[in-house]
């Protein structure tokens, strides 16, 4: 984290932001994730929240209570608390966290993937072509959101960038896989939505009584891996 | 001792303070929309302020209570009737076992609370029994409550000693909750980033001019009718956190304040944020109810904060207080 910059600012009055240059990058994204696990590391029984994202991590504090205890405004108690700790994970000479390495399956079967072959048509592109440049790529996991479990994942190869669908789906399957501009991400829930689907995970990306209900987290790099729909089917009993 | 839903409402939920430290994996808050009807609720039966309460929205539904139970209302006045008879919110009442509990009318606000003394007995996920309606998770089996629906209750006492013959005894207090709640006419604001994207006409009307509530707002986020709001230029801007509270600039110009089910992310311009403070003032409001901005400073909006945490905090041991009198002179606990 050495010689970057970053800015905080006000995020109403329970939460601040702060923001690194705003461009997609997993150099900066890197930079968010090593002050989102130095934070996370240090338990500030304050802080309620962090949410990292492509280029800057939200902290949510409980104002009163630091109020409470410190004594002095919240706002300006978090500010150098946050501004220290980012100091302090600067300066380390220690790596961030590298993101876990995840492969994740996925059936590319034109009856999971209602989007898969109008997007081959529209890009001059076959379907088996669109495939292989959807898996040569490993993503960065930039946040979550949307939905519980939900990768925003970037950046897809350019041939593969996609607006959003004009018409969103009224329901999109758990485990469809999709692309929205250069983004490609995961519906973790059965859920209304406008990515364009180009297949499904037999993967739950989401499960309320797993110990990790999310499959995926923020800086985790993913691979897609094809699958048939045999495979596919097998793997979702 | 169990409270069961004779007639399903428009949206009843199992809420608390909230499901906090789980945002980076896309897992929202969610929560009270007014933590103050929560609080007070609460605190006039004698729970911890965060206890999972049931959110109610008109059509509320009827419930069963098919034991004796202390239990308050607050936040929305939804007309309760305590077996056909009228009974006031924001007041600890006792009710007779079997006793049926509806709602006749919307008097005033948007989301009433029903607390009940030593809680319900539901399992928490992830740390909070707030409903989780996409994840399916949390509160009453993840979902609204339904039609003959059984929420078990913690513990039971007897209250023969009040009731008397009785069906229900009010609790002869009352919690003033006037000075929590802010004005309609005056919710205050903070600057956000994206207010500086604004032109000049249209950071003047934010604050100058009337907006609804449009009818399509909901528990994720209340959609606001008002002239539509211009830009200096269009920015592209990145995805980042968004709390509650915040106030986003639609493409077409409206706003969009972030309420207790909001998503986590978002990509529009934040042009303000609602105070804590005043964020239960706005989810009183009702369908086509006005709304109008004050824009204060942020240390402003936290000194506000911190006196209506002094007021709430006097409020709730002014409750205990009167609850634990009244409680021993009845030998009950």
């Amino acid at each position: 984290m050495r010689n970057t910059t970053f800015s905080i600012a006000p995020l109403g009055d329970s939460a601040i932001m702060i923001e690194w240059e705003q461009r997609i990058s997993p150099i900066i994204h890197a930079q968010v994730m090593q002050a989102f696990h130095h934070l996370q590391s240090l338990q500030q029984p304050y802080i309620t929240d962090l949410i990292p994202a492509y280029a800057s991590l939200a902290v949510c504090y409980d104002a009163a209570q630091i109020r409470q205890a410190v004594k002095r405004p919240a706002r300006a108690w978090i500010t150098s608390f946050i501004t220290q700790a980012l100091q302090e994970a600067g300066a380390s000479t220690a790596a961030a966290l590298p993101g876990r390495s995840l492969e994740i399956p996925v059936c590319y079967h034109p009856s999971l993937a209602p989007d898969l072959a109008t997007m081959a048509q529209q890009k001059g592109l076959s379907e088996e072509a669109m495939v292989a440049l959807h898996t040569a790529t490993t993503y960065t996991v930039y946040m979550l959101g949307f939905l519980p479990g939900f990768p925003y994942m970037g950046t897809v190869d350019a041939q593969l960038v996609t607006p959003r669908l004009k018409q969103p789906r009224t329901q999109v399957p758990a485990g469809s896989v999709g692309i929205a501009g250069e983004q490609t991400g995961i519906y973790p829930l059965p859920s209304p939505g406008g990515w364009n689907i180009i297949g499904r995970t037999p993967l739950r990306m989401f499960d309320a009584n797993r110990a990790d209900p999310c499959y995926c987290r923020p800086g985790d790099q993913v691979r897609f891996v094809p699958v048939s729909l045999e495979a596919f089917t097998k793997l979702l009993s | 001792m169990n409270l069961r839903v004779l007639q399903p409402g428009l949206l009843d939920t199992v809420q608390d303070a909230g499901r906090h430290g789980y945002q980076h994996l896309g897992i929202n808050p969610g929560g009270v929309m007014d933590r103050i009807g929560m609080y007070v609720a609460n605190s006039l039966v004698g729970n911890d302020p965060a206890e999972a309460v049931i959110e109610l929205h008109f059509p509320a539904a009827a419930f069963l209570l098919d034991a004796p139970a202390m239990i308050a209302l607050s936040g929305a006045d939804l007309g309760a009737m305590v077996n056909d008879q009228p009974v006031p919110i924001n007041r600890p009442l006792v009710v007779s076992g079997q006793s049926v509990l509806r709602f006749t009318r919307p008097v005033s606000g948007a989301c009433g609370y029903l607390a009940i003394r030593h809680g319900l007995a539901l399992d928490s996920w992830l740390g909070s029994y707030s409903t989780h309606l996409p994840a399916g998770a949390g509160g009453f089996g993840g979902r609204a409550l339904q039609k003959n629906d059984v929420v078990p209750l913690r513990l039971a006492t007897s209250y023969n000693a009040v009731l008397r013959q009785q069906q229900v005894a009010e609790l002869p207090w009352t919690a003033g909750t006037g000075e929590l709640y802010g004005a309609a006419d005056r919710i205050h604001i903070t600057e956000g980033s994206g207010f500086a994207l604004l032109n000049a006409h249209a950071q003047e009307q934010l604050t100058t001019s009337s907006f609804a509530v449009a009818p399509q707002s909901d528990r994720m986020g209340f959609r606001l009718q008002g002239p539509p709001l211009k830009t200096e230029h269009k920015a592209e801007l990145l995805s980042a956190g968004v709390p509650l509270g915040t106030i986003q600039l639609l493409p077409n110009g409206q706003l969009i304040v972030l309420m207790a089910d909001h998503q986590i992310t978002g990509g529009y311009p934040r042009v303000a944020h609602v105070i804590t403070v005043d964020q239960p003032t706005l989810a009183q409001l009702r369908p086509r109810q006005e709304l109008r901005f004050a824009m204060i400073a942020p240390d402003t909006a936290e000194e506000l904060l911190w006196q209506q945490e002094q007021r709430l905090l006097f409020l709730q041991n002014a409750c205990k207080l009167r609850l634990e009198e009244w409680l021993s002179h009845y030998g009950l606990h």
